[in-house]
């Protein structure tokens, strides 16, 4: 060290503008000084400051992440549930319309099924209409038949009785006949009535 | 020039020189503790409370002191080693440069402030170790990662044809192995030393022309002074600005050792 410093100062004053290399030479106790001043530095850097602020940054990071994260969950949560939703009120439209077809389609039925027993309902009376009005015509040409006979017959009686030459008699016969056969019409009028 | 041959109130003016310091606080033997050996050891100490104080809430959002304290640190680690070291192996060396940077900025910041007034560094032995320092590391670097075949990476470049090499050799040896350490003190130390210098140069100068009985020679000490301020200035960037070249450089070297075969 010594031999150092009497180089230094030896090649201080041998220089040509009076000791300018000079500046040029360490302090040994300088470099000393610096060094452990820096070697502390960098063992308390090692030791506290770069792990603490690392530990923050990890720390950090992580919250953002995890931050991320929950908001990417809730946004595809939020998705789900409307695209659920949105299914719910298609298939709600889709129920609505197939119900509303099915009402429409059971009405026309049931119009139709309507209808078609009115028809057939019509049809029953008519027929029974005409079976009574058949049954009753044949009543009466039955009953007509046997009291034409009747009639006829009885006529034909009273004709024969008396005296077939006499006009006068002929027509009174005939009138008393027309009589009966009105009151007796009368008669089964009131009766039928 | 008409200055100078006024006549001169207290002798002609003797500027302050390389070696004027002040005397030593004390001494122990050759041991001299001198001013600069207090500042460089107040820097340690303030250094490590400041980044300890800021990094120990750790708070996820943080506070004024953490966030200006991960800012710092945000710089060396993002700006300086994340995007020049790169890949996976530049967190190991953050602590590193952290120190670095923040060792050399604080003792040059004190040439910027008023009463301590010195950067550390304008004393050569500083810079010298930190350069010295830097350059073990990274041919230790190197060597730890590509082997003892580094010492002929370093200096070989690929691709350059033989008879060139006779040439290129002895060049890459020079300004990697001597050029390089001895430029990264010299700046260093160069810079703070001249800075040093303005300012005290300005101060005794001012000083000197004020103490002057002519009125005009107390009035240019009004001039002296605006360039004084323009040059601490000047001084306070170059200040920060050497910090960073420094820590930058070290980057620089230990990114080449390490990635020496693709160079």
């Amino acid at each position: 060290m010594k031999n150092f410093m009497t180089f230094a100062a030896v090649n201080a004053e041998g220089s040509t503008d009076g000791g300018g290399a000079a500046i040029l030479l360490p302090n040994v106790w300088e470099i000393l000084v610096v060094a452990v001043g820096f070697a502390i530095l960098l063992f308390v850097v090692i030791k506290f400051v770069v792990p603490m602020f690392e530990k923050t940054y990890a720390e950090r990071s992580a919250a953002i992440e995890g931050g991320i994260a929950k908001a990417e969950a809730a946004q595809a949560e939020a998705t789900a549930t409307l695209e659920e939703y949105k299914q719910q009120l298609v298939d709600a439209r889709t129920e609505a319309n197939r119900i509303r077809e099915e009402a429409r389609a059971e009405g026309a039925q049931i119009l139709a099924d309507l209808k078609e027993k009115a028809a057939s309902e019509s049809a029953r009376i008519t027929e029974q209409a005409h079976a009574a009005i058949a049954a009753e015509r044949q009543a009466a040409v039955v009953s007509l038949r046997t009291e034409v006979g009747t009639l006829a017959t009885t006529l034909a009686g009273r004709i024969v009785g008396e005296s077939l030459n006499d006009d006068e008699r002929s027509s009174r016969v005939v009138d008393r006949f027309l009589a009966d056969l009105e009151s007796q019409q009368g008669q089964n009028a009131g009766a039928a009535q | 020039m008409i200055a100078l041959t006024l006549p001169l109130e207290g002798g002609p003016f003797t500027p302050p020189s390389v070696e004027s310091h002040l005397p030593a606080l004390f001494s122990i033997g050759s041991f001299e503790f001198t001013k600069q050996m207090l500042l460089v050891l107040l820097s340690v100490a303030l250094i490590s409370w400041f980044f300890i104080a800021a990094a120990r809430k750790g708070q996820l959002v943080p506070g004024k002191l953490q966030f200006l304290g991960e800012m710092g640190y945000g710089f060396v680690r993002n700006s300086v080693a994340k995007d020049i070291i790169g890949g996976k192996d530049f967190v190991k060396f953050v602590p590193f440069l952290f120190a670095i940077f923040f060792f050399i900025l604080v003792n040059n910041i004190y040439g910027a402030i008023p009463i301590l007034q010195l950067p550390s560094f304008s004393h050569v032995g500083g810079a010298y170790f930190m350069a010295a320092m830097v350059f073990v590391t990274w041919i230790a670097v190197g060597i730890k990662r590509n082997g003892i075949r580094y010492l002929k990476l370093a200096v070989v470049p690929s691709g350059v044809p033989l008879p060139l090499l006779f040439l290129v050799v002895p060049i890459e040896i020079i300004s990697n192995f001597i050029v390089r350490p001895m430029t990264h003190s010299l700046r260093l130390f160069a810079t703070m030393l001249a800075g040093h210098l303005i300012v005290m140069l300005a101060g005794e100068g001012i000083r000197f022309l004020v103490e002057q009985d002519n009125v005009a020679l107390k009035g240019v000490s009004l001039l002296v002074l605006i360039g004084a301020i323009a040059m601490y200035a000047l001084e306070a960037l170059i200040m920060v600005l050497q910090a960073y070249v420094f820590v930058l450089l070290t980057a620089i070297y230990i990114e080449g050792a390490l990635h020496a075969d693709s160079h």
